[in-house]
């Protein structure tokens, strides 16, 4: 499955997490943010738009690379592959459905990390129901322009974000899904604001904030794809983030393991290593059986989704198991270390904090049920 | 201007180990990586590249087959094309063979203006093959090249590295420098430059593409000979003396006297 490129990408990303992400990732935790040149030498190393043609600045890659840089990135810091990796996810609806000048304007310059954008779906009355949606964005004809009003929440990035995706009812007679369209929404523009950066149980350097709208004047060249299309947007584009979702969670079980690995050889208690006691042994066992599973679902679908195949449903397991597998991974990882373990001196406490978000966002793993069962039950 | 840096592929030193019975490096499951010093050697070719539009990068390498790797690599920096000097000829080579092979390959390619090479590889820490090579050529070279201070119209300016200071040399193309590893950062690949470098041919050259004659390569042309080699055995544990100052320093002077060093 995989190519020489492939194998060059992996040393790459792990070169660049041990020596740009895993020196820095304890301070950016308790500091709520990542230095301002790691975006700029990410970007110089072509991390900000893998899978993005190269007339956008992007490197034209595939997902299985994209998965790559991931989960490498992952194993020293999933906060930074959230930072990094989101205009990735947010450059998607632009890439599939913007005109050339959206792409141009506002796509390359995420690419080249010279900004940041945001996706905004999720609102407090509409999480994985988006028919519940609303945010208004309706056609003023006398401004000549459209008028966004309502409130977004949980927008990663949504504090420092230059613009955003946001999905909106710009029909209110439309049933369901059916009236909701995307617009490009500027941070600058009057009537933009945004919430206090949330305080989370982890990722704390991957920024999260509400994002409220009052009475935005969008212009109608800021129409993302057709009115009415932005459901469509929206889904369109889960299967490949659910694909990136479950890298993370791999990449965070992963390095659960090789922390679990290494602090077992080191600490002795008994007069000889805990890796001797059978037990941790054992459990070392589990949990490397569990992240090979779960390597091996993530890069299946990865692959598919580069064939063009169908994926629904088997992006739906790799996320539903990679989020499952770094809980479990983190918290036997967690409990080999002791008592160490629960202090934040060491990563597999700020590493279990971050897993516990895998199994949340980009669908719950509830939801990714929902999504299987609905495929097997058709 | 034309630019051809010479690297190597080695085994991660950090990860090697000798087998004691033999005297050979284990290399079963240790990663090969591109010479540090060889890095920056690229780095500062890529940095002149950077700045002037219309220069060439070419990177030689000889090896194995598998030392194609590090000349992929070398390519996902920013090179634009890559040479491997690989044939059963070449093979046990000792320094003065191989500085013949690859100054071989050079008088081939014959149109260059500047070779970089690291100052030292990290496996056998000669420092040798660089200054061979130009020596081979016939041209000037500079040895542990700290900075270069310009590079213009022929002529480089560059300052070299000594034991208690420097040495500011000025020093016409075509010539050798031998870069150490506080001439630059190495940058990283890119997503962008493995792609291309993947899509890229890598030349490949035995004994009858490059301007050498059959005695001057391989082990029948190297003075080198390598009878043993060994790890030092490890000294015995130390003695730990314990006690006030005035009684541990008694202490030592009688286990001296008892050894007959005092």
């Amino acid at each position: 499955m995989f190519e020489l490129k492939h194998e060059m990408l992996r040393k790459l990303a792990r070169e660049f997490a041990e020596r740009e992400l895993e020196p820095i990732a304890a301070d950016a935790e308790k500091n709520g943010g990542y230095p301002k040149e790691l975006q700029k030498k990410a970007a110089e190393c072509g991390f900000g738009g893998i899978t993005i043609p190269k007339e956008y600045g992007g490197a034209g890659g595939d997902y299985k690379s994209l998965a790559i840089v991931v989960e490498e990135f992952c194993k020293k810091d999933a906060a930074a592959s959230s930072m990094l990796m989101s205009n990735s996810l947010s450059g998607a609806p632009y890439l599939y459905y913007g005109t050339e000048e959206q792409k141009q304007k506002y796509l390359k310059p995420m690419v080249l990390g010279e900004t940041i954008g945001a996706f905004a779906l999720t609102e407090p009355g509409a999480g994985s129901d988006s028919a519940a949606t609303q945010t208004t964005c309706l056609w003023d004809e006398e401004q000549g322009c459209y008028i966004l009003n309502g409130r977004k929440c949980f927008i990663t990035m949504g504090p420092v974000c230059d613009y955003a995706v946001v999905f909106a009812k710009s029909d209110l007679q439309a049933k369901g899904t059916r009236g909701i369209s995307a617009f490009i929404v500027e941070a600058g523009w009057e009537g933009f604001s945004r919430g206090k950066a949330e305080e989370k149980m982890g990722m704390h350097a991957s920024v999260t904030s509400d994002l409220i709208f009052n009475n935005v004047k969008v212009p109608k060249e800021n129409l993302l794809g057709e009115e009415g299309q932005g459901f469509k947007i929206a889904m369109g584009i889960l299967d490949a983030g659910r694909v990136t979702v479950a890298a993370q969670g791999l990449g965070i079980a992963a390095g659960c393991l090789d922390l679990a690995v290494r602090y077992s050889k080191e600490r002795v208690q008994f007069g000889r290593p805990i890796c001797k006691l059978q037990d941790v042994a054992f459990k070392l066992a589990d949990m490397a059986t569990e992240v090979q599973a779960a390597r091996l679902l993530v890069y299946d679908v990865a692959d598919k989704l580069d064939k063009h195949e169908k994926v629904t449903m088997q992006a739906a397991m790799a996320k539903y198991k990679a989020g499952e597998t770094c809980n479990t991974v983190a918290y036997k990882a967690l409990q080999i270390h002791g008592g160490y373990g629960y202090m934040q001196d060491y990563a597999i406490e700020r590493m279990t904090r971050a897993a516990r978000l895998v199994s949340i966002y980009e669908g719950t793993s509830e939801i990714q049920k929902l999504v299987i069962s609905g495929n097997l039950l058709k | 201007m034309k630019i051809l840096v010479c690297v190597k592929q080695v085994p991660n030193t950090n990860e090697v180990k000798i087998n004691p019975k033999t005297g050979t490096l284990i290399r079963d499951g240790v990663e090969s990586i591109l010479n540090p010093d060889d890095d920056n050697a690229l780095e500062a070719a890529l940095q002149i590249k950077d700045a002037n539009e219309g220069t060439t990068v070419t990177v030689i390498s000889m090896g194995p087959p598998q030392a194609a790797e590090a000349l992929r690599e070398c390519l996902a920096k920013g090179a634009d094309d890559a040479v491997l000097l690989s044939s059963r000829a070449f093979g046990g080579a000792d320094t003065w063979a191989t500085s013949n092979t690859i100054a071989g390959a050079i008088k081939k390619i014959a149109d260059y203006d500047l070779i970089f090479a690291g100052r030292q590889a990290i496996d056998g820490d000669t420092a040798q093959v660089g200054p061979q090579i130009a020596e081979r050529l016939g041209i000037p070279q500079v040895t542990y090249v700290e900075e270069i201070l310009k590079c213009e119209g022929g002529r480089l300016t560059v300052k070299r590295q000594l034991e208690d200071g420097y040495e500011i040399i000025e020093i016409p193309t075509p010539c050798l420098l031998t870069a150490v590893k506080e001439l630059n950062t190495p940058r990283y690949m890119s997503v962008k430059g493995i792609y291309e470098a993947c899509g890229k041919e890598i030349t490949v050259w035995n004994e009858h593409d490059i301007v050498v004659k059959p005695d001057e390569i391989g082990i029948n042309a190297s003075p080198t000979k390598v009878f043993r080699s060994f790890t030092p055995e490890p000294k015995g544990k130390g003695m730990l003396i314990q006690g006030t100052p005035r009684e541990a320093a008694a202490k030592v002077i009688e286990e001296l006297e008892k050894k007959h060093i005092l």
